[in-house]
């Protein structure tokens, strides 16, 4: 995927968030998220392995290999941060204190379930905090592209990888398109410049309402 | 009073078919001067690691897997390293997945004496598959079992000689908990002051839970 596709996507997500917030930033595109959030919008940031007020890439010279994020890359320490064990973080994870998680997804069910933890034939040797954030978190907003490597569609009607929740997410966001997942079906509030209802249509796998009207339908 | 040895003094009291906990996530605040002894030790043998992740390839735990040492591995996520889902695939060791979190509360709920606890994590997944269900207030909850081990392998910042104990920023992560969870607690730190030195606020393990202090050979953590 080019870096500009997961910019454009990091753009649209972090559009949707909301100034003061505490926010879990998953592996890929959503750690992208931090750097594009718009003028007067700032969020907190909380990592799963035990930091709240975690801050951008430090150069260099001042990286501290103790300072790390959930996807083991440096990061900084902001004022009014603090420390936390495993435990400790997952409480606060599962306990509803994360207000937004953001998380990528290899596909998403018609009623807006998530599957992005393991490949079917695979062995399943992974899942990391995934199912923790979609229990817990008050908000799941999946960032993704909207077409998998080989082009078909990632939002289907029945996903054929396993789901990481029984609960669904409640934003979609791709780099050509925005659902918001409602009464157990996706409602399409954003379509990109330059895509077309009918090309969302043509490349998503599962049935959508349009509602295109503005603000109104994200509420 | 705990004890300051070496490395290998306190890998010693590990013994054949043990389960070890080791602290970290991914390398970071995993103590790898201990690791680096347990491959020395004799007793390291059929052992079962309960930790986040086995290492990296060749590196911190991912070292004890061609070394033939590990039984089976409980822990969230092991794809960071592909030897160890070569080793699952040749049937050389057997994995339990845990959900990170439910990993953390299960090490917590293992030094905190309780019996079991009940986890929405996982829930309606593969990972629920043949476990007991409850519903608790309309939604799905798992049974999880608490994790103990016969060791503990921790990495600390500083520890006074009593034993008490401060981390370095994300290098915490499991290693309090595990503090809480073994029958003997190693601990590698970076420093060790004298009692009285380390201001009570910042003691993070208290000194109770801890045996044996080793001085790390490696990076500060």
């Amino acid at each position: 995927m080019s870096s500009s596709v997961s910019v454009a996507i990091a753009q649209r997500v972090a559009a949707h968030l909301r100034d003061g917030e505490v926010v879990n930033l998953g592996i890929g595109i959503p750690t992208l998220v931090a750097d594009h959030l718009p003028d007067g919008v700032d969020v907190v940031l909380q990592t799963e392995n035990g930091m709240l007020g975690v801050g951008p890439t430090p150069a260099e010279g001042e990286i501290d290999p103790n300072l790390v994020n959930a996807g083991k890359l440096p990061v900084s320490e902001l004022p009014g941060a603090s420390y936390f064990a495993s435990s400790a973080s997952f409480g606060m994870i599962r306990g509803a204190h994360v207000d937004t998680a953001i998380l990528g997804a290899l596909q998403l069910d018609g009623s807006g379930r998530i599957a992005n933890w393991s490949i079917p034939g695979k062995p399943i040797l992974g899942v990391g905090g995934a199912m923790d954030l979609l229990v817990g978190a008050r908000r799941v907003i999946a960032a993704t592209t909207h077409l998998a490597k080989d082009g078909t569609p990632k939002i289907v009607a029945e996903a054929s990888f396993p789901l990481t929740a029984d609960r669904p997410v409640d934003l979609i966001v791709t780099e050509h398109a925005t659902f918001v997942v409602r009464d157990g079906g996706l409602a399409l509030v954003e379509v990109a410049d330059g895509t077309t209802v009918d090309w969302l249509r043509e490349h998503t796998g599962a049935s959508f309402a349009v509602a295109l009207d503005g603000a109104e339908a994200l509420r | 009073m705990v004890s300051v040895c070496s490395p290998a003094e306190a890998l010693a009291h590990v013994q054949p078919g043990d389960t070890v906990m080791v602290g970290g996530f991914g390398l970071v605040g995993q103590p790898l001067t201990l690791v680096a002894a347990l491959l020395e030790a004799d007793g390291a043998r059929d052992l079962t690691i309960v930790s986040n992740n086995l290492g990296e390839p060749g590196r911190g735990l991912g070292r004890l897997l061609p070394a033939r040492r590990v039984k089976k591995a409980i822990g969230s996520y092991f794809t960071s390293n592909r030897e160890v889902v070569e080793a699952h695939l040749d049937g050389e060791i057997e994995v339990e997945l845990l959900p990170q979190g439910t990993l953390g509360e299960s090490i917590r709920a293992g030094g905190a004496g309780i019996g079991a606890f009940y986890v929405r994590t996982g829930a309606g997944t593969l990972l629920a598959e043949g476990r007991e269900e409850r519903v608790i207030d309309g939604e799905r909850y798992l049974l999880q079992f608490p994790l103990r081990a016969d060791v503990a392998l921790i990495r600390a910042a500083k520890a006074d000689r009593l034993g008490n104990l401060a981390y370095a920023r994300t290098a915490r992560n499991f290693n309090p908990d595990m503090a809480t969870a073994a029958k003997i607690v190693i601990a590698e730190v970076d420093e060790i002051v004298e009692v009285g030195e380390l201001p009570p606020e910042e003691v993070v393990t208290p000194h109770l839970f801890v045996d044996h202090l080793v001085r790390s050979e490696g990076a500060p953590a």
